[in-house]
């Protein structure tokens, strides 16, 4: 088992990549959820080159193992908030990924009626907490979600993601110390993909170990193979014991990485195709998670059986999200505080 | 004269700039790789990356050390990326940069110059669209600049980065292809004055940014109907051609202020009410319902003020 780190004591975080150990109907849930992210963002991205998704459009491709990790580890009740590059967390969350792409292509199925976008999704369902714009903006937001549950005195937690880009906003900080002096039920999880825009972490952090991030305020934390889903979850469960047990926040910090640009614009000149491919061929969550379930003898047509059922849902959701009628103008007037 | 687009020409100003100024530098996200954008394209080439400087996402920290720097007589350009983002610094620009020339009996100045790209641009949603010139209006010791043209926006950077105040500088994301004649060399655009698009003698209407476009176009269809509309760019928010509007609207009669933002409290309720007070004639606002702006096309246009609409405010004003 991997110790987690205690700032006050000086200790350093270790890296987590040893396994949780899942079982196969684990393991077989998470590849189908990874999998649904994934084929989800590639036909977002089809849609998006059709012109169909206006806008921003932030694509998870390759994170995938981050938010299904968690998610494996957390119960009903957890929160979780983040970023705009959140088609994943809802989709891992339970969110319909009818709803999901219909708000891509801003149509009035969509979870925001059309009114949000890529960027801004809700589900009070599913608890889950949007969806936010500014950067490192959510990270004070999912502290005061801990703040709640520990005023009403329940054992949820809330998982609040944000990106290495992020992890420099002084409010991000702020948050740090107030989740530690209040010992709020808070799990912080940088999502490090090396590249805050078109700045790799080395050009916009001084300091390269961002688990240590939490260290002056004694937050205990895991530096996380982050393309493992395995040890995701591993990590994740000593988190949200911590957290369950009162012992205020826990900081994972993700090792990740994006294959796709920081959102649809981008050229992705700051780093070669190289090292694109070598991450795509070497260390894809997906196709390890793949080679585990043949060790667990999952035969071929089971992997197919799961395959289809994910095409499926991904076609569907395309279909609805072009189906699906625009929102009336009128829109424009619901969910406000109107004037006279 | 070179035909040029709004980007290219605030490109060009700062360029120039740099080489005229050594102690002018430029800092932000992603500088360095020419902007998110493209305004600061090939810059770190020429300058070196501790004049056109990389920073991490840390707005506050950007803006804060800017005013550092700019109190030890270096002349910053702060990039921002979007007016939406520079909120997560509005203490640096509203508690430190605009009060300090004043609070501490002129023994400092602060040459600064923000930019906060503003406006609706390619479905940006809630977080990314939004025009906010009047917040800044509002406040003693900020100037406040909302260039519509490439020529303007050459030669009112280069005012903004010569002014000894803070400026913050709100180009429209819309704007950026938007091409035409820029002169070339040293030219700079004074604050405060105003300009007049077109001549017309049945109506005033004041505008700024990305609108003035919108609003020449209207004025065009009520030339058509035989509505001579004068029309006037403010330019600059503060400080603003408080003259020239009051003598055209003096001359025709009625004013019109129409802009992108929000109608409540937006900057056209300060000009028409300035106007009113002194003139007595009948004023008019044409500006954003109070909602954020919207994602979906329909719901977005819905907060947009079209030709039609200002055609039609026209119209009623004049009786027609």
């Amino acid at each position: 088992m991997a110790q987690a780190a205690d700032g006050r004591k000086g200790r350093k975080a270790r890296l987590v990549n040893e396994p949780a150990g899942l079982d196969r109907d684990t393991l077989l849930r998470a590849y189908r959820d990874m999998l649904l992210i994934r084929r989800f963002e590639e036909k977002a991205g089809q849609l998006y080159g059709m012109g169909l998704i206006g806008g921003f459009c932030h694509l998870y491709i390759g994170q995938e193992a981050v938010v299904v990790g968690l998610q494996l580890a957390l119960k009903q009740g957890d929160e979780v908030i983040t970023s705009y590059r959140d088609h994943g967390h809802m989709l891992a969350t339970g969110m319909e990924a009818r709803g999901v792409m219909a708000e891509l292509t801003g149509r009035s199925g969509g979870y925001s009626r059309g009114k949000g976008g890529s960027m801004h999704m809700f589900s009070r369902e599913k608890n889950f907490f949007g969806g936010h714009g500014i950067v490192g903006a959510q990270v004070s937001l999912g502290t005061g979600l801990a703040f709640s549950n520990a005023y009403r005195g329940n054992d949820n937690v809330s998982v609040t993601y944000f990106g290495d880009g992020a992890s420099n906003q002084g409010q991000v900080f702020e948050s740090f110390n107030l989740a530690a002096l209040l010992k709020l039920p808070v799990i912080f999880v940088i999502e490090n993909n090396k590249y805050g825009m078109g700045t790799s972490v080395e050009r916009a952090t001084a300091s390269h170990d961002l688990s240590q991030n939490g260290a002056p305020w004694g937050i205990a934390s895991l530096q996380v193979d982050g393309m493992d889903v395995d040890a995701v979850k591993h990590a994740a469960d000593i988190a949200t014991a911590h957290c369950r047990a009162g012992k205020g926040p826990f900081l994972l910090e993700m090792k990740t990485y994006r294959y796709r640009g920081h959102s649809m614009s981008d050229p992705g000149r700051y780093r070669s195709r190289e090292e694109i491919q070598k991450m795509r061929s070497e260390r894809d969550c997906i196709e390890a998670a793949r080679h585990k379930l043949a060790a667990f003898d999952v035969d071929e047509a089971e992997i197919k059986r799961i395959d289809d059922e994910v095409k499926a849902i991904v076609q569907d959701a395309a279909d609805f999200a072009q189906t699906s009628p625009e929102p009336d103008p009128s829109e424009l007037w619901t969910d406000i505080l109107k004037e006279g | 004269m070179s035909i040029i687009s709004y980007m290219e020409a605030a490109r060009q100003a700062l360029a120039e700039e740099m080489r005229r100024d050594k102690l002018v530098w430029a800092v932000g996200e992603d500088l360095g790789r020419g902007g998110v954008f493209g305004q600061y394209r090939g810059l770190v080439e020429e300058f070196g990356p501790e004049r056109i400087s990389d920073a991490p996402i840390s707005e506050a920290a950007i803006l804060g050390a800017s005013v550092g720097a700019a109190m030890m007589g270096t002349r910053p350009v702060v990039e921002m990326r979007f007016s939406d983002f520079a909120l997560c610094a509005v203490d640096e620009l509203v508690n430190q940069a605009a009060k300090a020339r004043f609070m501490f009996g002129g023994q400092t100045r602060v040459p600064l110059v923000v930019r906060e790209p503003i406006g609706m641009w390619r479905s940006s949603a809630a977080q990314h669209s939004q025009s906010l010139e009047s917040w800044y209006a509002h406040i003693p010791g900020l100037v406040v600049a909302c260039p519509s043209t490439p020529a303007d926006n050459k030669g009112m950077l280069k005012a903004a980065i010569r002014c000894d105040d803070p400026v913050v500088y709100m180009e429209h994301k819309n704007l950026w292809p938007l091409e035409g004649e820029v002169p070339e060399g040293d030219h700079v655009v004074p604050f405060g004055v105003a300009r007049t698009v077109r001549p017309g003698k049945d109506i005033t209407i004041v505008s700024w940014s990305a609108q003035v476009h919108v609003c020449a176009r209207a004025a065009d269809v009520l030339a058509g109907q035989g509505i001579e509309a004068e029309l006037i760019d403010l330019r600059t928010l503060w400080p603003w051609d408080q003259q020239a509007v009051l003598e055209s609207a003096a001359r025709t009669g009625r004013l019109l202020v129409a802009h992108e933002a929000v109608q409540v409290g937006g900057f056209g309720a300060e000009i028409a009410a300035f106007v009113a007070e002194r003139l007595g004639i009948k004023v008019r606002r044409l500006g954003a319902p109070r909602a954020p702006i919207g994602y979906a096309p329909p719901v977005e246009d819905a907060v947009r003020i079209s030709e039609t609409m200002t055609v039609a405010a026209v119209r009623d004003m004049l009786g027609k």
